[in-house]
């Protein structure tokens, strides 16, 4: 009888084994694997990117994260208090860390501290054989140079969101850096390389004690724009702390300059690890300093908008060019007055085509927008680039309105109104543009008619351009009045250059109607928005520079003006500077009025929601997203005295 | 009485089987130290089996008669020595088990079995009825229980328990009643479920031995805490598959993961290294083992002859069936090494004068 206990006990042992080393096995086999081997990611260093002359515009700086590898529990309890310490990270923090990874695979380590002190990497390395839970990667984060230069254009990096991990089809993985904005979520492709594995064989107690094969990271690729260190570096000292927005862009080629917006963030402080405080006062911020100006604030582009009035006069002939107006300061259309920017200290008297440039006439535009219609100019808007997007390589761009009754139908199923098209036609009412699209726009008239897509990648493929075929009179006119603004005693005549033909037209968009400014008393937040768009030569420019200073109380000649001149003069000095030495610049100090629309619409609008606009009164205008034409825009507003310069 | 019988009447088949089962033994704690800061340590092994194998036949020379006369005296130093030990003895792994002898600690746990295993036999021997009466059966109980609880004040339960199975084999073959086999059963499992129900083990058992049960209820719930021996051990044996992964490439075994590999978890790494192929191997040498235990027990001369020879068999096969169950995952881990493949002095000096008593029936079987 013992015999058949002992066989019995060894079948049954056996049949345990069996189970184990024949059924399971692959399902041991996996395991063992996991155990022994530890994969240590090897971050790929993003791609840098270079001004147009090869200068260095963003790259990386080495740095260590701390990892935790988590693959042992007990050993991880134990060791928190000590990691606490040593690293000065609060305890709470890294059981955070812990448990929000906790649907993680075991055998990936975590992040505890993104950017280890030389004190941290010291601490690791003293403490390997009893603490060795604890790994460092070199990851090189991105370095943009301080102060937020360039920063809306250059956008930044962050952490992967939950959303992106998704939508990626496995390319990111909990913890990847990608771009969030501006040109690194757009070249993200590109500039993101392939992280690679280093893979060890590690012992019970997690020692190191052998290499396997290592997968080499592959580094992004880097990329050169188009942007002109110099220029851009004159662009964000000439419009300083003031909020606003500059771009430059090369109108024959639509590559980009400089791009400014004002306020800005400095994007290094987000290349580590945002803190949700910051995060937060940063999107609260009634500046908005994440909003890109350049490419998002929609805003009404005031007297510039004149400029396409004027040619779309010129191609209909409608009124014909020897139209005179004459400008006694008002005028009254629908039994209602509107007034020039001039009421109450002088009048333009009889007024022609070209004196209406110089001067910014609005009684004259608003007769050639009466006798034009909504339609036309709509028409001639559109084509020339307004209402919809330049098509700039970077992401959320901003469309901008141009207004038209089919749009006045579609969103708020009524009629047009006459008295609107007195306001869009001179850059009021519900207009609105972007900094970009006044630039391109403006550089494509100046070009007879071409519209280059603004591009910042440098040998972008397949630039789109738009053709709409301006008469060659008509830009002879158009260009010979814009130069006339600078150079002929216009409301540009501040700016002038000796030696260079720079060319342009001055805007001062109300942000409020003169009715609500008149309640509120004048506050600096509804103070108007300085525009001046210029470019040089005077035909076929080189460069065309927008510039928009949101809310200076000044008018655009005055505020924005000399951002312009500064930069086209940075141009040619970097231009001449091997041929012809420094250009001797002779300034002109004339203070000179401006042009603003007395339409009583407001105009202030900030990023994105441009669909399905609400109808907002007036003093709320200031903060809200977008602003409908108002009906106020067909009252006439009451005689102002004193808030005209 | 005949005195020095020939070398011929060895088990000659017994010592082959013992001897293939020391060499893999041997191979794999080789296997299982080299190049770590255990290495030699299969060398101080060949040093026990030597000592063994001397001491062996030293003991099968002597007499089991004279040995068996012996039995009360050497009950005696037994309990005494684990007196000692509780009193004065050398803390190891948090527990009381060895004293210095002859310059090496010995556990003197692995004495007593041997003590138990003759007293057991003479006890049984002298019961001449063909019924077991109670009042014996409670005597032997309590012969075997007081250095059971010795031994467990130590603690070390693995070793206690190996004292039962010597018990109950002796107990049958004295002739067990089946009523009194149903009642010690039911005491048996009572005593097995309190183990396993926690509000009574928590005043019977130490916390680590709660725990390695707990551990063993629920391995996955604390994968890296007390059931990490049991899952590391189970994934070298998994991972092993039916060839096995070769002599030093079993990583659990090379990298440290399985627990003492080289003594109480050994069948591990040799599952590993040398799969199914090879744990059918190890456990056909021990099942010849114990079959060829079991036949040198019919073949003895008289009652007390019997008894010895299966006392050592019990408590053999009792190691096997423990240790490797724990190996497996099949049972809690009790620390009880796997006879003659563990490493370890006092444990293989233990098995090998048991077969020394083995020896010294088988010798005297024609004697009379």
């Amino acid at each position: 009888m013992a015999s058949y206990v002992i066989v019995g006990m060894v079948g049954v042992l056996l049949l345990g084994f069996w189970k184990l080393q024949v059924i399971d096995s692959d399902k041991y086999l996996s395991m063992a694997e996991r155990n022994r081997v530890r994969s240590i990611p090897v971050i790929a260093p993003r791609g840098r990117m270079l001004d147009r002359d090869g200068r260095v515009l963003v790259d990386n700086r080495p740095s260590f994260s701390v990892l935790l590898l988590r693959d042992d529990p007990a050993l991880v309890d134990k060791n928190l208090p000590g990691i606490s310490e040593g690293l000065g990270i609060p305890i709470e923090d890294l059981k955070d860390d812990l448990s929000t990874t906790r649907n993680l695979p075991k055998f990936q380590p975590i992040v505890i501290k993104p950017e280890a002190s030389d004190a941290d990497v010291a601490f690791i390395e003293s403490h390997r054989s009893d603490i060795p839970i604890l790994e460092m990667i070199s990851i090189s984060r991105r370095r943009y140079i301080s102060g937020g230069f360039m920063a809306h254009a250059s956008g930044y990096v962050g952490e992967v969101g939950e959303a992106q991990i998704e939508s990626s089809n496995g390319r990111f993985r909990p913890g990847d850096f990608v771009g969030k904005t501006g040109l690194e979520k757009q070249y993200n492709d590109l500039l993101m390389g392939t992280d690679g594995l280093r893979r060890v064989i590690v012992n019970s107690v997690g020692k190191e004690v052998g290499p396997l094969p290592t997968q080499e990271a592959i580094p992004g690729k880097q990329i050169q724009l188009t942007i002109d260190y110099d220029l851009q570096q004159v662009a964000e000292q000439s419009l300083g702390t003031r909020p606003g927005a500059v771009v430059a862009l090369d109108p024959r080629t639509g590559e980009v300059l400089a791009m400014v917006s004002r306020p800005t963030p400095d994007p290094n402080d987000f290349s580590v690890r945002v803190s949700k405080e910051e995060w937060k006062r940063l999107n609260e911020d009634p500046l908005h300093p994440l909003l890109n100006r350049a490419i998002q604030a929609q805003l009404a582009p005031g007297s510039v908008f004149k400029i396409i009035t004027a040619t779309a006069m010129l191609e209909d002939k409608v009124p014909p060019e020897s139209y005179t107006a004459f400008c006694p300061g008002y005028a009254t259309f629908y039994g209602r007055q509107f007034k020039c920017w001039v009421y109450g200290k002088s009048s333009h008297g009889v007024v022609n085509f070209r004196k209406a440039i110089l001067d910014s006439c609005d009684i004259f535009f608003y007769n050639v927008g009466m006798k034009l219609g909504i339609d036309r100019l709509a028409y001639y808007a559109t084509k020339m680039g307004i209402g919809h997007k330049t098509g700039v390589d970077l992401p959320s761009e901003e469309s901008g309105l141009m207004p038209s009754q089919e749009w006045v139908e579609r969103v708020f199923h009524r009629k047009w109104y006459a008295g609107e098209t007195i306001s869009v036609s001179t850059g009021q009412g519900a207009v609105t543009t972007t900094p970009l699209q006044l630039a391109r726009t403006i550089g494509g008239i100046a070009m007879g008619g071409v519209f280059k897509q603004p591009h910042l990648l440098k040998d972008a493929q397949n630039v789109g351009e738009e053709r709409f075929n301006i008469s060659e009179p008509t830009v002879q006119k158009i260009t010979d009045a814009m130069y006339g603004v600078v150079n002929d005693g216009g409301t540009g005549a501040s700016l002038k250059l000796a030696g260079i033909e720079l060319s342009g037209k001055s805007g001062t968009a109300q942000v409020i109607g003169y009715s609500t400014r008149e309640r509120l008393g004048k506050q600096k937040k509804f103070e108007d928005n300085a525009w001046f768009v210029g470019y040089a030569p005077r035909r076929n420019p080189e460069i065309v520079v927008a510039v928009l200073v949101q809310e200076s109380g000044q008018h655009g000649g005055t505020a924005s003006g000399p951002v312009v001149r500064d930069i086209i003069k940075a141009y040619y000095d970097k231009k001449n500077k091997n041929t012809q030495g420094q250009t001797t610049v002779e300034y002109n100090h004339y203070d000179f009025g401006e042009g603003t629309n007395p339409a009583d619409a407001a105009a202030v609008v900030h990023a994105a929601q441009s669909e399905a606009p609400a109808k907002i009164e007036g003093a709320s205008a200031a903060t809200a997203a977008i602003i409908p034409p108002q009906p106020e825009s067909q009252t006439v507003p009451p005689p102002s005295k004193g808030t005209r310069r | 009485m005949k005195d020095a019988p020939g070398t011929r009447d060895y088990d000659w088949w017994l010592l082959a089987i013992l001897a293939a089962i020391c060499t893999v033994g041997v191979i794999e704690i080789y296997s299982a130290t080299h190049g770590s800061p255990l290495a030699g340590m299969h060398m101080r092994q060949v040093r026990w089996l030597v000592i063994g194998f001397a001491l062996m036949f030293a003991l099968s020379r002597l007499d089991y008669h004279l040995i068996l006369d012996q039995a009360p005296l050497l009950y005696v130093i037994g309990i005494v020595a684990l007196i000692a030990v509780l009193v004065m003895g050398h803390s190891r792994f948090g527990a009381k088990r060895w004293i210095p002898i002859l310059g090496e600690f010995l556990q003197v746990s692995e004495l007593v079995k041997l003590i138990i295993i003759i007293v057991v036999a003479r006890f049984f021997a002298e019961v001449r009825t063909d019924e077991l009466s109670l009042p014996d059966l409670i005597k032997a109980g309590l012969l075997v229980g007081l250095p059971l609880v010795l031994i467990l004040k130590q603690p070390d339960l693995g070793t206690a328990l190996v004292l039962l199975p010597m018990l109950v084999v002796g107990a049958f073959l004295a002739g067990l009643q089946w009523q009194h086999a149903a009642i010690v059963s039911l005491v048996g499992i009572l005593a097995v479920g309190s183990v396993f129900y926690p509000p009574v083990s928590r005043h019977i058992l130490k916390p680590y031995q709660r725990e390695r049960v707990t551990s063993f209820l629920h391995p996955e719930e604390d994968a890296k805490g007390s059931g990490y021996q049991v899952l590391q051990s189970k994934i070298a044996v998994g991972s092993g598959g039916f060839w096995g992964k070769g002599f030093g490439n079993g990583t659990q075994n090379q990298l440290g993961y399985i627990p003492v590999r080289y003594s109480d978890f050994i069948m591990a790494a040799w599952a590993e290294e040398q799969g199914f192929k090879g744990v059918l191997l190890a456990l056909g040498l021990y099942m010849a083992l114990l079959l060829r235990l079991v036949q040198n027990a019919q073949r003895a001369k008289d009652r007390a002859g019997m008894f010895l020879v299966m006392g050592v068999a019990a408590a053999l096969g009792f190691h096997v069936l423990v240790n490797v169950a724990m190996v497996i995952g099949a049972m809690p881990v009790t620390g009880i090494p796997l006879p003659l493949m563990s490493y370890g002095g006092s444990a293989t000096l233990f098995v090998f004068l048991a077969i020394g008593l083995v020896m010294n029936v088988r010798l005297r079987r024609f004697v009379n």
